[in-house]
């Protein structure tokens, strides 16, 4: 029983420490400055159409969307994410079922779905993404906006808020 | 003869300038390679755009009587009735609009849209709007106040689409178009200035009363 004594006092030491550090907000600033989650753009949801589906491709394809999940915070990669893409290419308006689908994150938490080319609709070469698939982290809606209307790849990177 | 002669010249070449720009715009506009990827309606609503941004050209050389047969009275009344065909033109512009994207439009109009141009257009449109408004009720208005309002809206109009139009990546070709909204800003402030001496002449006859 004495041998549990300096383990419990320790313990309480180590509890009692974590606690005033937390409460000082020492600890969530660390955190928070290690990976912000990304914020929902205006405009993003416009267009949406829930549950598009897993594709192997959209269409035709010749252009990339690429990027990654991670998680707000520590920044872990999260695998097995569906991510949503559509966008106004040369196969389909934005509000077409068929300019629409869904890709899953590899174990590096990285994702990759072959679309047709995105040419520039309401005045901007842009694309929509979602995340929206459960209750562990907070839907966000992102429009990216190519940086030349002949880019053929465009990356967007998604960081996770959990719930 | 001879003082008149030159006068009249510089309209036609003024009419002539002003509808060459809306050409080589509408033209170049027409061969735009993004037209391939749109629908008829989405197209139409581009071009009612395009031409609403023509007839702003025109506005204010009929107003100033600047073009040739259109002083005056016959000018002002072309001007009203160029003035309504833009009313219709925007109308036509954001219902194209409006069918091809529906929340992108209600974003605009809402001023909550991601796009940086569009806050533009949409002061521009409800310029048009009051223009209209003011025109209706223009008999009931003091000469004065009417000839401000109006030409402050007009300014309102021009500096808004000019801006809306020149931001935007679209059909239209980006010399062509920086050419058009340069012969639109300058044509309206060119004529505001012209009319400034006129206001001052009115004012000073309007004082006895």
């Amino acid at each position: 029983m004495t041998n549990s004594h300096p383990t419990r006092r320790h313990l309480l030491t180590v509890a009692g420490a974590a606690v005033v550090t937390g409460a000082s907000g020492l600890l969530v600033p660390a955190r928070a400055q290690a990976v912000a989650p990304t914020p929902t753009m205006r405009g993003g949801a416009n267009n949406y159409r829930p549950g598009a589906p897993i594709v192997d491709r959209i269409g035709g394809g010749g252009f990339w969307m690429t990027g990654t999940v991670r998680r707000a915070g520590d920044g872990a990669p999260l695998a097995e994410r569906r991510i949503q893409i559509w966008a106004h290419t040369t196969e389909g308006h934005e509000r077409d079922a068929h300019s629409h689908g869904a890709t899953l994150t590899d174990a590096n938490g990285a994702f990759r779905l072959e679309m047709p080319q995105i040419v520039p609709a309401f005045g901007q070469p842009h694309g929509h993404l979602a995340y929206d698939d459960d209750a562990e982290f907070q839907t966000v809606f992102l429009r990216p906006i190519m940086p030349s209307a002949s880019d053929t790849s465009l990356n967007v990177d998604f960081v996770l808020q959990p719930v | 003869m001879p003082v008149i002669a030159p006068k009249r010249l510089q309209r036609v070449l003024i009419l002539a300038v002003a509808l060459g720009a809306i050409c080589i715009a509408v033209v170049a506009a027409a061969n735009s390679p993004l037209l391939a990827w749109r629908d008829p309606v989405y197209i139409g609503a581009g071009f009612a755009g395009i031409i609403a941004l023509a007839l702003l050209l025109i506005q204010p050389l009929l107003a100033g009587g600047w073009l040739p047969a259109m002083q005056a009275r016959r000018g002002r009344q072309v001007h009203k009735w160029v003035g309504v065909t833009l009313l219709l033109a925007v109308v036509l512009h954001v219902a194209g609009l409006w069918i091809t994207s529906p929340p992108d439009v209600v974003d605009a109009l809402l001023f909550v849209s991601p796009t940086p141009f569009s806050v533009w257009g949409v002061i521009a449109m409800w310029a048009v709007f009051a223009s209209a408004c003011l025109a209706i009720f223009r008999r009931r208005l003091r000469f004065r106040t009417w000839r401000l309002a109006h030409t402050t809206l007009a300014a309102v109009i021009v500096i808004g689409s000019c801006v809306h139009a020149l931001r935007i990546e679209g059909t239209m070709e980006t010399v062509s178009k920086v050419l058009l909204c340069v012969l639109v800003l300058g044509a309206t402030f060119a004529v505001i200035a012209d009319l400034r001496g006129w206001f001052a002449k009115s004012a000073v006859r309007s004082t006895p009363h």
